[in-house]
């Protein structure tokens, strides 16, 4: 009778709400992209600068830094797998973390021994869930894969990932960061671009005895030493700054989605709402015509 | 004389100048360096200070407190940490 109307008035009412709020954060996502996309664009004259700045010192030097010589003595390698720290994104964190097992798949099949690092609650939790050894849980909040990291920041886990791939002094036992996880779908390219592989050639490449001799000040093993940790690796520096992007992108589909749902929903339960009314309205009609029909017959 | 240098100067999330000098300083560790068309190549750390960019057109200053400064082939690049304001 009347219970089954409120019913579905209720569930209208808490599915309106739902989708005002997914409505607000799609909104949020959006709003954020554009400012996502112009600091990924405003930090891509820096790795190129960085990039060719070592890549001309790598050519000419004489200088015999670990910094330029790929290490032979390790297998392992880095893969460091940045995900978002809040679900409500779609298949953000999922898709990353499948890229994630397949590339460390790979290089298990290139005999490569894996040093996983996961950043993000998401990633985190995965990792915890199946009792993988991941170093540096980072359970707290993070944002590398929100819009609140800015290029060049050098404050926490922008830090720590930085570290990561520098092979840094606290953890001496990664040598190569692999792959920087931070693509979602509709994210960056999986591929290591141009820059990349000049960073990488730059790094592997035995630097040759060739005139002219790039000269530096002060000592050049200091200098070098200092300009790479002073700056960051292209690779990190780019996977931090694009973390956003692909996030936000995935985020607004999400909720994109969740809103056409919830009017989806919307739409079914006024139909039920108001097909119950009508049979309410039938039978109260039947019962007043049936009604008369007995007296008139009395 | 020609501006035969190309110069950028870039921060982590902006590019502080791009374009063409005949001159540049800049405030190397180990004292202020000054760079024209055909030195040899070279690395080098700023220290906090000025970069002096002289060009026909113009003179510029930028203000920074780190970075390094490389040079190749008449080409400058500054990649530098610029001095932090409030805005942010």
């Amino acid at each position: 009778m009347g219970g089954q109307q409120r019913v579905y008035r209720q569930r209208i009412r808490s599915t309106q709400s739902l989708k005002k709020i997914f409505r607000a954060m799609e909104l949020i996502a959006a709003s954020r992209i554009g400012k996502a996309r112009d600091r990924v664009t405003a930090a891509a004259p820096y790795s190129r600068a960085i990039t060719r700045a070592i890549s001309a010192v790598a050519t000419h030097s004489n200088v015999d830094h670990p910094l330029t010589t790929e290490r032979t003595d390790t297998n392992r390698v880095a893969v460091l797998v940045i995900t978002a720290d809040r679900g409500m994104a779609g298949a953000y964190s999922a898709n990353v973390l499948r890229e994630g097992e397949r590339l460390a798949e790979r290089l298990r099949g290139e005999g490569k021994e894996i040093v996983p690092f996961a950043f993000g609650r998401r990633g985190v939790g995965y990792f915890k869930f199946r009792k993988r050894e991941a170093r540096w849980r980072v359970a707290g909040r993070v944002g590398l894969a929100d819009s609140r990291h800015r290029p060049g920041d050098r404050s926490g886990a922008v830090r720590r990932v930085h570290g990561i791939a520098r092979g840094g002094r606290r953890e001496r036992t990664s040598h190569r960061l692999h792959a920087l996880l931070v693509h979602g779908v509709a994210g960056a390219s999986r591929h290591p671009s141009a820059a990349d592989r000049a960073w990488s050639r730059a790094s592997r490449s035995r630097v040759r005895t060739s005139s002219p001799c790039t000269s530096s000040s002060p000592a050049p093993s200091r200098c070098w030493t200092r300009s790479c940790r002073a700056t960051s690796s292209p690779v990190s520096t780019r996977a931090c700054s694009r973390a956003p992007r692909p996030s936000l992108a995935n985020r607004q589909r999400a909720m994109h989605t969740a809103v056409e749902n919830a009017e989806d929903i919307i739409r079914q339960y006024t139909r039920l709402a108001n097909s119950a009314r009508q049979a309410e309205i039938t039978q109260e009609i039947s019962e007043i015509v049936s009604g008369a029909d007995a007296l008139a017959a009395s | 004389m020609a501006d035969a240098l190309t110069v950028d100067i870039v921060a982590p999330d902006h590019v502080m100048w791009s374009g063409t000098a005949s001159r540049v300083i800049a405030p190397s560790v180990e004292g202020e360096i000054g760079l024209l068309a055909s030195h040899e190549p070279i690395l080098s750390i700023l220290k906090a200070g000025t970069i002096r960019v002289t060009s026909e057109s113009e003179n510029r200053e930028f203000a920074v407190t780190g970075g390094f400064v490389s040079f190749d082939h008449d080409t400058i690049t500054i990649v530098a940490d610029p001095v932090v304001t409030d805005e942010d």
